[in-house]
C-alpha cells in the first residue's frame, strides 16, 4: 500500500521545483555576457551580496548612471513625439543588436539635434506669437481708437452740458480736466494697448484702476483666435485691452503692471494710414514665419519619426543593459579581483540550460577561462517555483493571493483547478446564466493572441487574467444548472416528462395539496414540477443543505489527506501519527458520520430526524433512538464514535510537545560541553546562522503552540461545516433572485396587452439578469468560493510562508514597464 | 469638545490625516542622510534620492545637475502635495492649511520688495519665491513705492490684508522699515494662526499651541539677537515680539533690555524648556543656535505625530519637509563646493 502511494507518477504542480542553491565564478571579460545570456534563461535568481553598500558605491555604478541617463533620453525622445502627435510606428524591428557605447553617442546625438531644433522652432513660435498678438491689437485696438475718439469728445460735450451749470469747485476741476482730454488726446491723454490672457484680466483691470486712482478708462475685447502657450504648449484664450490715462508717473506704473501681469504691450498708432501700412507689413511678415515655421516642423516631425521608428526597440535594450547592470552589481569581487562571484537560486532541471548559456558566453566572448558553475549547500530556504501554463496559472495566484507555498509543500492549485469552479457552481446554478458567462469565457479565449499583447484596464486585465477559470466555472454552472433544472429560473423538461401530474384535470389543488407521482423518477436533476409547487422549497432547502455538507466533508477530508502526504513527504511520522490521525477521527466520527447518515437516508427514504439523531448522540447516548433509528446497530456505533472522538482531542493535544521535548533531550543527551565542529564546518557557516536556532527549544512554547492548534482544530471542524453551508445559501438566495426577476418584472409585464410596457419589461428584466445576476452574483459566489479555499481547505494542511522564485529575467522585465 | 474628536474627527479628517502620516514615513531617515553624505557628486545624490519619494520628480533632469535643480524639485513635490491635501480638504482643515502658508507669503512680499529696493530684475525675484507664498498679484508689488502704496494696491486683496494695520505709514521703504514690516506682519500672522488654533479647541489647539508658542520665542531671540546694536529702540524691539508663548509677557520685558548675546542667554535659561537648547552653547557664540533651534523644533514636530485626531500633523509634516529640503539643500552645497567635511555643520535629523 505504501509503495503504491510512493510510486505514483508525480504530478508537476503537486510540489514546486527543486531548487539548489548555485555559485557562479564568472571571469570579469565575459561576465557581462554571461549575464545577458542568463537574463534570455530568465531561470536563475541572483542573491544580492552587497547588500550593506549603497548604490553609489557599487562596482558597475557608472554604468548603471549612464544607462538611466540613456534612459531620461528616450523618456525625453518619447515625451516630444507624444507632443508632436506622432504615433510612434510599433513595429520593433529586429536589427542587430547595437553597442551600446554606439547607442549612447547616437542617442546624445539625436538629443542634441532635438534640442536645437525646439530651441529655433520655439524662437520662431514665440516671433510668430508676438506677430499674431500685434496683429490682433492692431485690429482690434484700432477699431477702440476710432470708437474711443468719438466716444471721448460726445462724453467731453456732454459733460460741458450737463455739468458746467453746477458749481462744485471740485467738479469744476474734473471738468476742465475732461474738456482738455476731450479734443486734445494726441497731447494729453495717452494710451497702452497690448494683450493679456483671458484669465488674468479681471485682476489686471482692477489692479490697473487701483494703481492710477480709477483715471483711466479700459476697454477690452476677446482676441478672435487661440494664441499657443509656449510654456505649457497649449492654446490661451486672450483679451486685447487699450487703457487711457493721463500723466507720466502714471505710464510708467501702468508699464510696470503690464510686465507684472505678463501683458504683452504693442504700439498702435493713431494715425488710420499708418495703421493700415503696419497691418499689412505685419501679415506679410507673418505669413513668411508660418512658412518657415512649417518647414521647421515637419523637419523636426521627420526627425522624431526616424527616432519614434527605433524608440520601442531601444527602451528595451536601455532596460535591459540596466537590468544586467544591476544584476552584474550583486555580485562581489573575488580576492583576485579577476574574477566576479555571484550567488543563486535555481531550479535543479535548468543545470544544463544554464551551464550551455554560460559556456556560451565564454565562448562569445573569446575568454580563457570559462565560468566555474556549481552547486552549494545553503541555510536558508529555498524559492518556491511552479511550472505553470496559461491554464493553471490563473488557479496558482488564487492560492498565491493566499500565501506563498513553503518550499515542496503540497500545492492545493492542483485541486483547486476543479474544486473552485465546481464549489462556484452549486453557488450559481442556472445553465442560461452559465451559458452567458461561457459566451464570455470564449470569447476572451478565442481573442487570447490579441488581448494578450495588448494593454488592458485593470478591470479586463483580471477578467482576461482568469479566463480559464471563468470557462471552468461556467461550465460547471451550466452542469449544476441542469441539475438544478434552472434556466433563467425557469424549469425545462429536457430529460423527458414529469413524475408527477395533477389530481385533476383543473389541477387546482397542486400548489395546496400536492401532485401524485404516478411514473418513475425523472432522470437527471431536479423534476421540473416542483417548479412553484407547494413542497418547492422544503425540498430544494433539504437537498442542497445536505449536499453542502458532503461537499464540505469530502474537501476537509481531502486537506486532512493533504496533511498526510506532507508528512510522508517531508518524513515527519510524528504528524502522521498524532496529528491526521486523530484529526481524521475526530472529524469522520463526527461529521463523517453525519454525512453517512444522509447518504443512507437519501438511498432508503427513511423519514428520520437527523438533527434529533444528531443532538442526542451527545446528550444521551443511551437512549433508544425509536422512529429515528435508520439501521441496525447505529446506537452501539454511536456510542464508538463518540468515545472515539473524544479520545482523539487528547491524542492530538498531549502527545507531540512531550515527544518533542523527549527527541530534544536525548539528541543533547551528554553534550553539556557543546557541540565538536571540525573547523572547516566553522569557518562555512556564520554565526548565528539557522543552526543555532534549532538547538533552542522552548517546550512552553511548543505545547502552547500544540494547543492552539489542536483548539482549533476541534472548533473549526464544527464551524468549517456550518461554514460549508453558504453553498446552499448563496444557491438559494441566486434562484431566488433569479425567480422574482422573471416572474415579477418579465412575467409581470407580459401580462399587458402593451407594445412598450413589455418592451421596458423585458429591459429591466435584461439589465437585472447582466448587472446584478451575472456581474454582482458571479462575484459573490466566486468570493465564497475562494473563502471556502482559504479557509476551510487549506488551513489543514497548507503552511503558505513560502517565498516565491523570482528569476533575473529579461522577459520579467519587458513586462514591468506596463 | 477635548476628548470627544475620536468620535467625529475621521469623517472629515480621516483621508487626511492618513494621507499625512503616509507622506511622513517617506521622510527621510538617518540611514538615508548617512548615505547622502558620502556622496561624491551630485548625480550620486540623484542616484540615491531616486530609490526614496523624489525619484520621480529628479529622474527626467539632464545629467549637469544643479543645486538649485536639485532643491527646486524636492520642493515642488511639497507643493504637489499641499495642493493635493488642500484639494482634498474641508473647513476648517482648508483654512488650517492655507495658514500654514502665509508665513511664505510674507517672506515672498519681503523678498521681492527688497529686491525692487535693490533695483533687481522681477522675474529673476520671482524665480527665487517660495512657490508655497505665491499669490495672484505679487509680481505687482515691484509697483509699490511706500507701505502704503503696497498695502493699498496689492496687499489689500490677500489674506496677509488684516496683518497690516499696524505697519502702515507713508515712509519711503528702505532696509530697515522692511525688516521691521517683515516681523510686525509676522507677529500678526502668528497671533492670528494662535487665536484661530485655540478656537478650532481639542487636540488641535493644545499641539498647535505648543508648535506656536516654541516658534514665537524663537522669533523673539532671533529678533533680540539680530538688533543688538541697531537703531531700534527697546521699546520698537519689544512691540515687535507676538503676545504669547512661553516667554510672554516677563520674558519679553527682558529680552528688550538685552544688549548682548550672554545677556539673552541669561534670559532664555530661567525657562527649563530653553536651558538644555542653550546649554549646548558656549558663551558668546550664536552662530550654532539656529541649528540648535531647528534640532528642538524638529523633536517637537515629530513628537506631535504621537498624538492622533488633530490637525497639528498637517502644520508639523509641512515642516519635516521644509527642514528636509534644507537639509538637501545644505548637502548638495557642500558637495557640489567640495566642502564635506561640513556636511554635518547643518544636517538635523528628523528620524
Amino acid at each position: 500500500m505504501m509503495n503504491m502511494w510512493r510510486n505514483l507518477p508525480e504530478m508537476d504542480l503537486m510540489r514546486s521545483e527543486k531548487m539548489t542553491f548555485c555559485q557562479l565564478i564568472i571571469p570579469v571579460e565575459s561576465a557581462h555576457r554571461a549575464v545577458t545570456y542568463l537574463g534570455e534563461l530568465g531561470l536563475l535568481q541572483f542573491r544580492d551580496l552587497n547588500d550593506d553598500k549603497s548604490p553609489f558605491q557599487r562596482t558597475f555604478v557608472n554604468q548603471v548612471k549612464r544607462c538611466a541617463e540613456m534612459s531620461r533620453k528616450l523618456r525625453f525622445f518619447k515625451d516630444q513625439i507624444q507632443k508632436a502627435g506622432l504615433l510612434s510606428s510599433g513595429v520593433p524591428t529586429l536589427q542587430p543588436d547595437v553597442d551600446l557605447e554606439a547607442l549612447e553617442v547616437q542617442l546624445a546625438e539625436h538629443e542634441h539635434e532635438l534640442i536645437e531644433m525646439n530651441a529655433n522652432s520655439e524662437k520662431l513660435q514665440q516671433t510668430y506669437n508676438e506677430l499674431l498678438e500685434f496683429k490682433m491689437v492692431l485690429q482690434k485696438a484700432g477699431g477702440f481708437l476710432v470708437s474711443g475718439k468719438s466716444y471721448e469728445t460726445a462724453e467731453g460735450r456732454e459733460l460741458d452740458e450737463n455739468v458746467y451749470p453746477s458749481d462744485y469747485p471740485d467738479s469744476a476741476s474734473l471738468l476742465e480736466q475732461a474738456t482738455q482730454s476731450g479734443p486734445a488726446i494726441t497731447s494729453g491723454l495717452r494710451f497702452i494697448s497690448g494683450i493679456i490672457p483671458k484669465s488674468k484680466v479681471l485682476l489686471f483691470e482692477r489692479m490697473l484702476f487701483r494703481a492710477t486712482r480709477g483715471n483711466l478708462l479700459f476697454n477690452q475685447e476677446p482676441a478672435d483666435d487661440l494664441i499657443l502657450d509656449p510654456i505649457s504648449s497649449e492654446m490661451v484664450e486672450k483679451i486685447v485691452f487699450v487703457v487711457f490715462f493721463s500723466g507720466e508717473q502714471a505710464r510708467t506704473k501702468i508699464l510696470k503692471i503690464c510686465e507684472a501681469f505678463g501683458a504683452n504691450c504693442y504700439p498702435v498708432p493713431e494715425d488710420l494710414t499708418k495703421q493700415s501700412q503696419i497691418t499689412q507689413e505685419v501679415l506679410s511678415r507673418l505669413s513668411e514665419l508660418e512658412t518657415t515655421l512649417d518647414v521647421g516642423i515637419r523637419h523636426r516631425n521627420a526627425a522624431l519619426h526616424s527616432i519614434g521608428f527605433h524608440l520601442a526597440l531601444w527602451m528595451n535594450m536601455v532596460k535591459r543593459e540596466k537590468a544586467v547592470f544591476d544584476t552584474l552589481n550583486m555580485l562581489n569581487f573575488d580576492v583576485t579581483k579577476k574574477c566576479l562571484v555571484g550567488e543563486g537560486w535555481c531550479p535543479v532541471f535548468a543545470k544544463p540550460q544554464i551551464q550551455e548559456a554560460l559556456q556560451r558566453a565564454t565562448f562569445d566572448s573569446n575568454s580563457q577561462v570559462g565560468v566555474i558553475f556549481h552547486f552549494m549547500e545553503a541555510v536558508e530556504s529555498p524559492p518556491t517555483y511552479f511550472r505553470t501554463n496559461a491554464f493553471t496559472n490563473a488557479y496558482q495566484e488564487i492560492v498565491d493571493a493566499y500565501g506563498v507555498a513553503k518550499y515542496q509543500e503540497a500545492n492545493p492549485a492542483v485541486y483547486t483547478v476543479i474544486t473552485f469552479p465546481f464549489l462556484f457552481a452549486v453557488m450559481f446554478g442556472d445553465w442560461g446564466h452559465g451559458i452567458c458567462l461561457l459566451i464570455g469565457a470564449l470569447v476572451l479565449i478565442a481573442r487570447e493572441g490579441k488581448l494578450s499583447s495588448q494593454k488592458l484596464g485593470s478591470f479586463m486585465e483580471m477578467l482576461f487574467g482568469g479566463r480559464y477559470v471563468l470557462l471552468l466555472m461556467s461550465l460547471f454552472s451550466i452542469y449544476c444548472g441542469l441539475i438544478y433544472n434552472e434556466f433563467f429560473s425557469v424549469p425545462y423538461h429536457i430529460f423527458g416528462a414529469s413524475a408527477y401530474r395533477c389530481r385533476d384535470t383543473e389541477c387546482s389543488e397542486a400548489h395546496t395539496i400536492g401532485l401524485i407521482k404516478y411514473r418513475d423518477a425523472y432522470p437527471f436533476g431536479v423534476d421540473p414540477s416542483w417548479r412553484g409547487s407547494r413542497s418547492e422549497l422544503p425540498f430544494l432547502n433539504s437537498l442542497k443543505m445536505k449536499m453542502s455538507i458532503l461537499f464540505g466533508i469530502a474537501q476537509m477530508n481531502l486537506g486532512i489527506m493533504l496533511s498526510y502526504f506532507n508528512s510522508i513527504f517531508f518524513n515527519n511520522s510524528l504528524d502522521i501519527r498524532y496529528q491526521f490521525v486523530p484529526q481524521m477521527i475526530f472529524l469522520n466520527s463526527l461529521f463523517g458520520y453525519l454525512s453517512l447518515l444522509i447518504i443512507v437516508k437519501w438511498c432508503t427514504g427513511s423519514q428520520a430526524d437527523l438533527y434529533h439523531v444528531m443532538i442526542y448522540m451527545f446528550l444521551s447516548p443511551f437512549d433508544d433512538l425509536g422512529e429515528n433509528e435508520l439501521f441496525w446497530g447505529q446506537r452501539p456505533l454511536q456510542i464508538l464514535l463518540l468515545l472515539a472522538a473524544l479520545v482523539a482531542v487528547p491524542w492530538m493535544l498531549f502527545p507531540k510537545p512531550f515527544i518533542l521535548r523527549k527527541r530534544h533531550a536525548e539528541r543533547f543527551q551528554g553534550r553539556t560541553y557543546g557541540i565538536l565542529r571540525s573547523t572547516e564546518m566553522d569557518s562555512d557557516s556564520e554565526p548565528g546562522s539557522a543552526r543555532h536556532h534549532e538547538e533552542e527549544f522552548n517546550f512552553s512554547e511548543v505545547f502552547v503552540h500544540q494547543m492552539i492548534h489542536s483548539i482549533e482544530f476541534v472548533l473549526g471542524s464544527v464551524s468549517n461545516t456550518a461554514s460549508y453551508l453558504r453553498l446552499w445559501a448563496l444557491s438559494l438566495a441566486h434562484s431566488e433572485l433569479s425567480t422574482v426577476f422573471y416572474e415579477k418584472v418579465l412575467l409581470l409585464a407580459w401580462g399587458y396587452d402593451n407594445f412598450i410596457i413589455r418592451l421596458v419589461g423585458l429591459a429591466v428584466f435584461a439589465f437585472a439578469t447582466a448587472f446584478i445576476l451575472l456581474m454582482m452574483e458571479t462575484l459573490s459566489a466566486f468570493l465564497h468560493a475562494l473563502r471556502l479555499h482559504w479557509v476551510e481547505f487549506q488551513n489543514k494542511f497548507y503552511g503558505g510562508d513560502g517565498y516565491k522564485f523570482k528569476p533575473f529575467s529579461f522577459a520579467a522585465i519587458a513586462d514591468d514597464e506596463d | 469638545m477635548y476628548g470627544f474628536e475620536a468620535m467625529t474627527f475621521n469623517i472629515h479628517g480621516g483621508y487626511l490625516e492618513a494621507i499625512v502620516r503616509g507622506h511622513r514615513s517617506g521622510l527621510l531617515t538617518a540611514a538615508d542622510y548617512n548615505n547622502l553624505c558620502q556622496c561624491e557628486t551630485l548625480d550620486d545624490i540623484k542616484m540615491h534620492l531616486s530609490a526614496t519619494e523624489y525619484g520621480p520628480y529628479l529622474q527626467n533632469e539632464p545629467s549637469p545637475l544643479h543645486t538649485t535643480t536639485i532643491v527646486e524639485k524636492c520642493t515642488l513635490k511639497l507643493v504637489d502635495e499641499y495642493k493635493h491635501m488642500l484639494c482634498q480638504a474641508t473647513e476648517p482643515l482648508s483654512t488650517f492649511l492655507e495658514y500654514i502658508t502665509y508665513g511664505h507669503m510674507i517672506d515672498n512680499v519681503v523678498l521681492i520688495v527688497t529686491g525692487t529696493l535693490h533695483e533687481r530684475d522681477v522675474q529673476e525675484l520671482l524665480e527665487k519665491c517660495h512657490p508655497l507664498g505665491m499669490f495672484d498679484s505679487i509680481a505687482t508689488l515691484a509697483v509699490a513705492q511706500n507701505m502704503r502704496e503696497l498695502y493699498r494696491l496689492v496687499l489689500v486683496d490677500t489674506p496677509l490684508a488684516p496683518y497690516f494695520s499696524e505697519c502702515i505709514t507713508s515712509e519711503d521703504l528702505d532696509d530697515m522699515n522692511i525688516e521691521i514690516m517683515r516681523n510686525t506682519l509676522y507677529k500678526a500672522y502668528l497671533e492670528d494662526f494662535y487665536q484661530f488654533c485655540q478656537k478650532l479647541g481639542g487636540a488641535t489647539a493644545e499641539i498647535m499651541s505648543d508648535l506656536l508658542a516654541f516658534e514665537a520665542d524663537r522669533r523673539a531671540v532671533n529678533i533680540t539677537i539680530n538688533s543688538i546694536g541697531t537703531e531700534l529702540t527697546r521699546d520698537d524691539r519689544k512691540k515687535l515680539y507676538s503676545s504669547f508663548g512661553l516667554l510672554y509677557p516677563y520674558g519679553h520685558e527682558e529680552l528688550a533690555v538685552c544688549e548682548d548675546i550672554d545677556q539673552v542667554r541669561g534670559v532664555m535659561e530661567k525657562y527649563p524648556p530653553y536651558q538644555p537648547i542653550f546649554g549646548k552653547l558656549s558663551y558668546g557664540e550664536s552662530q550654532m543656535l539656529d541649528k540648535a533651534f531647528y534640532e528642538e523644533e524638529v523633536k517637537r514636530l515629530c513628537l506631535s505625530f504621537e498624538q492622533q485626531f488633530h490637525y497639528g500633523v498637517f502644520f508639523a509634516y509641512m515642516r519635516l519637509r521644509e527642514q528636509e529640503i534644507r537639509n538637501l539643500m545644505w548637502i548638495s552645497e557642500c558637495v557640489a563646493q567640495n566642502q564635506k567635511s561640513r556636511v554635518h555643520d547643518s544636517v538635523v535629523f528628523i528620524f
